[in-house]
């Protein structure tokens, strides 16, 4: 558990010290929520109806942003690899990495969720269940797509290429937490949905690094 | 038990498989031959028009056999995947990289058969409300990223266990997008035949099970050649391909 709460401590300091690039994703957020409202006209009805989903997309899209930096530096100093060949349980350091991969992409953004939904013209009583389907369902997020980066460090470009490994794996989740946000916001049911995110997020959190440190593992031995 | 053990260890021999494949590959692609144009007059000239959907729906003896191929080549391509990344038997990398083009394009091929079908009995050529229009596109994407993986990292071994990891985890996520696309379902007929019951008449559905037998062997077919051809382009320094050829070609 040492080496969890070390590099967990390293990777939150790395993040405060390099504070443009934690906040960059949440900026191209907000810059892409603006130029949805344009792109609509501003006109509230159109907004309001199609926000939960646009919304959504956003994250999926803002999450790859800091999943493509997320391994690099580590693998090309060197430190990757030495943390592969710790022999005390090699993957909890690489389970801290996503953890706090998971606080500046998934949990920033459930925080900032109500202002961006209000900036989107969700009604108050949406923005509830935003912020909980977010809860829910950025974690699976995170993790599967932990497994693409990780597939892809030692790849140049491979940013690109990010998309199209990890969007697929992203549906679920993007149907889900749709579902669940206009469902509440309707006053319908929508707490199965996000019991089923709450679901998807504990099956990846469990077996996803298992699959990125696999994944590290190859990549390593590539480069 | 010996002989599984033996025909384990004589798969990590490319020359053995490469030989011993030879007549597979006739066979698979006979057999496909013959079921396919047996299926398909049949199910075009012979088989009766549906009540309903008249000629259009003889577009199923295409359809339906190309999808059941771009699904079940997802599964065999996790298998190859889990046996690469278990025991790191060659072979396994050979047959992923001869599966993905073939079920890449099953797949893409399948798609746009639904879309020619969806036309005329649905007036649409998209459905986006219909689970198995898009979990079928998802697959395709999912093709299309393990093609792109293996192209995108340069060392040909850590590629294939790349890609082998990608399919591996395709394979457990793929359940998990069927049924959570399938929560949309409205305009689609339900599944068209299952081993228990079948939802059409005898004379209709025999045809399409000719086909689907005739997709599975040029499947085969097409899986072995590829592997065979994968496995001279792997091998071709050393001395076993060197004589193939000059017995061949004489060079």
């Amino acid at each position: 558990m040492g080496m969890f709460r070390h590099q967990v401590v390293r990777e939150w300091r790395l993040l405060l010290r390099a504070r443009a690039d934690a906040l960059n994703p949440i900026i191209f957020l907000v810059l892409c929520v603006t130029l949805f409202a344009i792109a609509l006209d501003g006109n509230p009805e159109a907004l309001r109806r199609h926000a939960a989903g646009v919304f959504w997309v956003l994250v999926l899209l803002t999450n790859l942003l800091s999943l493509d930096s997320m391994f690099r530096r580590d693998f090309e100093d060197g430190t990757l690899e030495q943390l592969l060949l710790l022999s005390e349980v090699p993957f909890l350091p690489i389970v801290g990495k996503m953890l706090v991969q998971w606080l500046a992409a998934g949990a920033l953004v459930v925080l900032v969720s109500p202002l961006l939904g209000t900036i989107l013209q969700m009604r108050p009583e949406a923005l509830v269940p935003l912020a909980l389907a977010l809860l829910a369902g950025t974690p699976a997020v995170s993790m599967l797509g932990a497994v693409g980066a990780a597939l892809l460090v030692g790849v140049r470009r491979g940013g690109a290429l990010l998309g199209l490994l990890t969007l697929p794996f992203y549906i679920p989740v993007l149907i889900f937490g749709t579902a669940a946000v206009n469902g509440l916001a309707d006053g319908g049911g929508g707490m199965a949905q996000i019991y089923w995110l709450a679901a998807m997020s504990v099956l990846a959190v469990t077996l996803a690094p298992f699959a990125v440190w696999a994944a590290l593992k190859i990549s390593v031995e590539n480069g | 038990m010996s002989w599984i053990k033996r025909l384990w260890h004589r798969l990590g021999s490319p020359r053995w498989f490469y030989e011993m494949m030879q007549p597979w590959q006739t066979g698979f692609g006979f057999a496909a031959l013959v079921l396919l144009l047996i299926g398909t007059v049949w199910g075009l000239a012979f088989a009766p028009a549906d009540y309903q959907q008249g000629n259009s729906f003889r577009i199923i003896y295409a359809h339906v056999p190309m999808v059941v191929l771009a699904q079940s080549a997802y599964m065999m391509l996790g298998a190859a995947g889990l046996v690469l990344l278990v025991w790191r038997m060659k072979l396994a990398d050979v047959a992923m990289v001869a599966i993905v083009p073939v079920g890449a394009t099953v797949t893409a091929l399948g798609l746009f058969s639904g879309a020619v079908w969806g036309r005329p009995t649905w007036g649409t050529w998209w459905e986006w409300t219909d689970a198995r229009l898009v979990s079928t596109l998802v697959l395709l994407f999912l093709y299309l990223g393990v093609y792109a993986l293996r192209e995108a990292i340069p060392r040909a071994e850590s590629a294939g266990r790349a890609c082998a990891l990608l399919a591996v985890v395709g394979l457990v996520n793929i359940p998990i997008i069927k049924y959570s696309v399938e929560w949309w379902t409205t305009l689609h007929q339900g599944a068209t035949f299952t081993v228990t019951k079948m939802a059409m008449p005898l004379e209709m559905a025999a045809p399409l099970i000719v086909n689907v037998l005739g997709a599975y062997c040029l499947f085969g077919y097409l899986v072995i050649l590829n592997m065979r051809t994968e496995i001279l382009r792997r091998e071709r320094d050393t001395q076993w391909v060197g004589a193939l050829r000059e017995a061949q070609h004489g060079i």
